[in-house]
């Protein structure tokens, strides 16, 4: 057929017709190829320079170097809070054929909670490609070992070894040291971002949290050559970072661990300083809690049982707590009385057990009144006054005295004002004045309440380390240092900042140790019990704080009232008197008297003293 | 020389006279050479884009031998044959592409393969070649330029196999089938109002084949074109990761296997569709201009041979065959560079592959078989 009409074809018209047709499409092709040619150009040459930048910042990557944070050494040198290696497992989707078959078999190998798949999960929907999302935080290197030893050859599973914090003596030092957790977002509202990159853990608490700007250090960073899945293959430049500083404390871990023994179930609260430095040696408060809880974030059950706790773990008492000083302030005001010539030391009052403000028929009863029936003695000088604590000797110095002045003779000892001390949180505690009680309460000021602050009780509130602060100014006769934790930032000194000191006669100075001295070593001193078998001298004071008020001529009867009605046991001291070495207080909280916390206070003073002596 | 002579003569009528070895091979040197030149250049770029694997660049040397013996034996087919068997092909053809809805085996979302237990193949890759074969069979039955009646017949012979083809979905492929087929039509001197009534009927046919023809992914691809940054992870990572490849390796290129785009795995697809842009990064616009003139230097031979070719049919074919071989060039250029949808068009001889390569060379051995038929007859 194609023959034929072979035949009839017109073949110059159609070689006519293809040729057009072939220079239409060579002139297209050229067209086309100009296009072409353009793009490349325009990509290759044109816009070089940014496609060079973007492919370097395809396989460029500034990683940050975090960097290690500072640790805390005790005065022996002894690690408290270390960095310790922990391990990440992570999960990087893309490597995996099968992630959820992977997230099946880790949370059997893992046996991860729900809480950990939780936060897995909503780690996951932030992720970017090819980033490994952490599955299971805080593994140690046993843990490790026996739990995910091949873990890193399952496709998509990183294995990643990072620093974690530790406590090692867990809640002997929870409330000196305080803890770091991860940093939250609110963290970063007041941290520098850029110094935080890649920095997990933040202070939240205690020294973690006072000396955060320099425990932190600088980070460093790094370029390195990833390929398309992130993975590092070499490092083109490095800086490295630059460490935080290590904080040498004045606390002695062996000491803080005697006054942990020695408080055992009492809640309460130990402050030991050095009168030398205003370092604190001991510091503790009881119940504790456990710093490493909170370090990779606490589960929500335990903080909430931290939190409701009537116990109040999560309370310093030592910096935080605030309770009436009783009679410990007995030794400030006698001071204040004697430079003011309220009182010599050898003048003296009647005391029947009890006293009454004129014009008043309210009895101010002394404590030997429930116990004997009677006073302390016919007549009573200070000495007496403050070894036996004689609250009638004090009700009428106070009256004497009057509110505003014993404020203004307490106000040197740092009653009702922070110590300044270096662990956030500290309060102030109350010292009243007929000022502040008409800007607190919007009252006058009663004479009655002058009373009952003659012998620490009413209005006044002290903190544990307001009274180690005073005691301080006792053992040194008016010179005294700011209390400090931290002796040492690396090797820049930071402790022993001096106060302002009080000038006075050694004569009343004496006057009111002797008493104190009397108050340990005689044999109706208030805490004649502690002095058995004792090779040194100590200086004390006793005191008991009222929880409830108790109604006039009601007999008080220890037994009868709760536990948490009974009142809280204080003692403070220093010894050895001629050259003190150490000072403590105790605050036995509902531990019914002195009793409770004199003993404790002996311990503390045999280790110290025993130790001092050994070196 | 003379011995050979000796040996063929009297062997064929058609060889009675041939000259050299090529001749008698009915190879077309002019246009084997540039090609040979492109594959030799592959197969570097590939080791680089296979980052240096030997068994990728052996089983591409392999698939090119294949390739080169088939072109060998089309080279040997006379052209009326070819001719006479374009509806039988045709037929066979589209009879296949039907059968994959039902019968054919799934790759990534597209069904396009049809397997016969011992070998897969697509159909869609023989009608690359039956396509024009049938197209320039049917419009030579009568004189040129064609009549509209004959016109609207090709277009039916056209369209059919490129919507299968484009529902399987492979738009790639059927843009090629369907140009290789409207080449001849355009070659044969269809009138221009008739090209222009086409050009319409084919944006009228646009709107319904978005709504309805195009799957998701298509439509993503022809949307990321013109806003790749939209979706930096997803569709557009492809065309950005190529875009910073060609362009970061400017006039002289990175470096023989120092591409840092293809070898640090940013760039996807390296070895096939998106080949060029790790041999535009290596190597630079250098690179490319060179490649380009190679390919120029292909489709200009193509075109001499359809230019000189004795018969219509000849003529039709040829030119059908080298546009549509640099349309794969312009669309893969064009798609890798961003200024094209991608729509899957592997770079000739350059990408790794193996139908594509032997049906490319199949291509080839029917211009050989053209080009070396007129010089015999002309003679």
């Amino acid at each position: 057929m194609a023959r034929t009409l072979d035949a009839l074809r017109d073949t110059r018209r159609e070689w006519m017709i293809n040729r057009s047709r072939l220079i239409l499409a060579v002139l297209a092709i050229i067209v086309v190829l100009g296009v072409l040619v353009y793009r490349y150009y325009s990509l290759q040459i044109v816009q070089h320079d940014d496609f060079m930048t973007q492919s370097d910042r395809n396989r460029i990557r500034v990683e940050v170097i975090p960097p290690t944070r500072g640790q805390i050494l005790d005065r022996k040198e002894r690690l408290l809070a270390a960095n310790k290696p922990t391990f990440v497992i992570g999960v990087v989707r893309e490597r995996s054929e099968d992630p959820a078959a992977l997230v099946d078999t880790l949370t059997e190998r893992l046996s991860l909670s729900d809480r950990e798949l939780r936060a897995f999960q909503e780690r996951s929907e932030r992720r970017r490609p090819f980033e490994a999302v952490p599955i299971k935080l805080g593994l140690d290197d046993t843990a490790l070992a026996t739990v995910a030893v091949d873990l890193h050859q399952l496709p998509g599973v990183v294995v990643d070894a990072k620093l974690t914090r530790d406590y090692p003596y867990g809640e002997a030092l929870s409330h000196v040291l305080g803890y770091v957790g991860r940093v939250s977002a609110e963290d970063l509202l007041e941290l520098d971002a850029e110094r935080y990159r890649g920095t997990l853990h933040t202070g939240k608490v205690g020294l973690e949290k006072r000396y955060e700007p320099l425990l932190h250090g600088k980070p460093g960073y790094q370029y390195v050559e990833t390929n398309a899945h992130g993975r590092v293959l070499r490092v083109l430049e490095k800086q490295a970072p630059v460490p935080g500083k290590n904080l040498r404390l004045y606390l002695d871990l062996d000491l803080q661990r005697e006054a942990v023994a020695a408080l055992g179930d009492q809640r309460g609260a130990v402050v030991a300083l050095d009168p030398l430095t205003g370092g604190v040696l001991a510091m503790v408060s009881n119940p504790s809690y456990d710093p490493n809880l909170f370090v990779e974030g606490i589960s929500y059950s335990d903080y909430a049982e931290l939190r409701g706790s009537l116990d109040t773990p999560l309370l310093n008492r030592a910096v935080q707590g605030q309770y009436p000083p009783g009679s410990t302030v007995k030794p400030l005001i006698s001071l204040g009385a004697l430079a003011r010539d309220f009182i010599t030391p050898d003048s003296e009052i009647r005391d029947p057990g009890w006293y009454q403000l004129p014009g008043d028929d309210r009895r101010y009863r002394d404590w030997t009144l429930r116990v004997r029936g009677t006073g302390h003695a016919e007549t009573v000088d200070l000495r007496m006054a403050i070894a036996e604590s004689c609250d009638t000797y004090y009700y009428d110095l106070a009256h004497r005295m009057g509110i505003d002045a014993m404020a203004e003779l307490l106000q040197p000892f740092g009653l009702g004002q922070r110590t300044g001390i270096d662990i956030p949180g500290e309060q102030d505690g109350i010292l009243p004045s007929t000022d502040w009680k008409r800007a607190a309460l919007g009252e006058p000021w009663y004479p009655g309440e002058t009373i009952s602050a003659g012998i620490g009780q009413g209005y006044m509130l002290t903190t544990p380390l307001q009274l180690a602060q005073a005691a301080m100014v006792l053992a040194n006769k008016g010179e005294s240092f700011v209390p400090s934790v931290v002796h040492r930032v690396d090797d820049l000194t930071v402790g022993g900042v001096q106060r302002p000191s009080m000038p006075m006669d050694e004569a009343d100075w004496q006057a009111v140790v002797v008493g104190m001295v009397d108050v340990v070593h005689s044999p109706r001193g208030t805490a004649a019990g502690i002095s058995r078998g004792i090779g040194y001298q100590i200086a004390g004071k006793t005191g008991t704080s009222q929880v409830v008020s108790i109604a006039q001529d009601a007999i008080y009867d220890e037994d009868a009232i709760s536990e948490r009605n009974r009142n809280h046991g204080l003692f403070i001291a220093f010894a050895p008197v001629e050259n003190p070495r150490i000072v403590v207080v105790v605050i036995a909280e509902n531990g019914g008297g002195s009793r409770a916390a004199s003993p404790v206070a002996r311990r503390i003073m045999d280790a110290w003293l025993s130790e001092a002596s050994d070196v | 020389m003379s011995e050979y002579t000796r040996f063929f003569e009297g062997s064929d009528r058609d060889f009675a006279k041939a000259q050299t070895l090529t001749e008698r091979l009915r190879l077309d040197v002019l246009l084997l050479l540039p090609m040979l030149a492109i594959m030799v250049t592959g197969v570097f770029v590939l080791f680089s884009a296979s980052d240096g694997d030997w068994d990728t660049v052996n089983r591409q040397i392999r698939n090119f031998l294949i390739g080169l013996a088939v072109l060998m034996v089309v080279a040997q087919i006379r052209l009326d044959t070819l001719q006479r068997w374009a509806p039988t092909l045709y037929l066979g053809a589209l009879f296949l592409l039907l059968l994959v809805p039902f019968f054919g085996v799934g790759v990534k979302g597209a069904q396009r393969w049809l397997s016969l237990g011992f070998i897969r193949f697509q159909p869609s890759e023989i009608m690359k070649i039956a396509m024009p074969l049938m197209v320039a069979a049917w419009v030579v039955r009568y004189a040129l330029p064609p009549r509209p009646t004959t016109t609207v017949t090709a277009l039916v012979i056209i369209a059919l196999p490129a919507a299968a083809i484009a529902t399987q979905p492979d738009l790639g492929t059927a843009i090629l089938v369907g140009a290789s087929g409207a080449f001849v039509v355009f070659m044969a001197g269809v009138s221009w109002w008739q090209i222009f009534a086409g050009a319409l009927a084919a944006l009228a046919c646009t709107w319904p084949a978005w709504l309805f023809l195009l799957r998701d992914y298509q439509k993503q691809r022809i949307l990321t074109l013109f806003d790749p940054e939209a979706d930096k992870l997803g569709a557009g990572w492809n065309i950005i990761q190529s875009k910073t490849a060609i362009g970061s390796g400017g006039w002289s290129g990175k470096g023989y296997l120092q591409g840092t785009q293809s070898h640090l795995d940013f760039l996807p697809e390296s070895q096939t569709d998106f080949i060029i842009a790790v041999l535009a990064e290596e190597w630079g616009l250098r690179g490319v201009l060179i490649l380009l003139l190679l390919y120029g230097l292909v489709v200009a031979r193509g075109l001499w041979i359809s230019f000189t070719a004795h018969t219509s049919y000849g003529r039709l074919l040829a030119s059908a065959i080298t546009l549509t071989f640099g349309v794969y060039v312009v669309v893969n250029m064009g798609m890798v560079a961003g200024i094209l949808p991608v729509v899957g068009v592997p770079l000739p001889f350059v990408s790794f592959g193996g139908t594509s390569i032997v049906t490319l060379l199949l291509g080839f051995g029917i211009l050989s078989a053209i080009s070396t038929e007129k010089r015999v007859l002309s003679r």
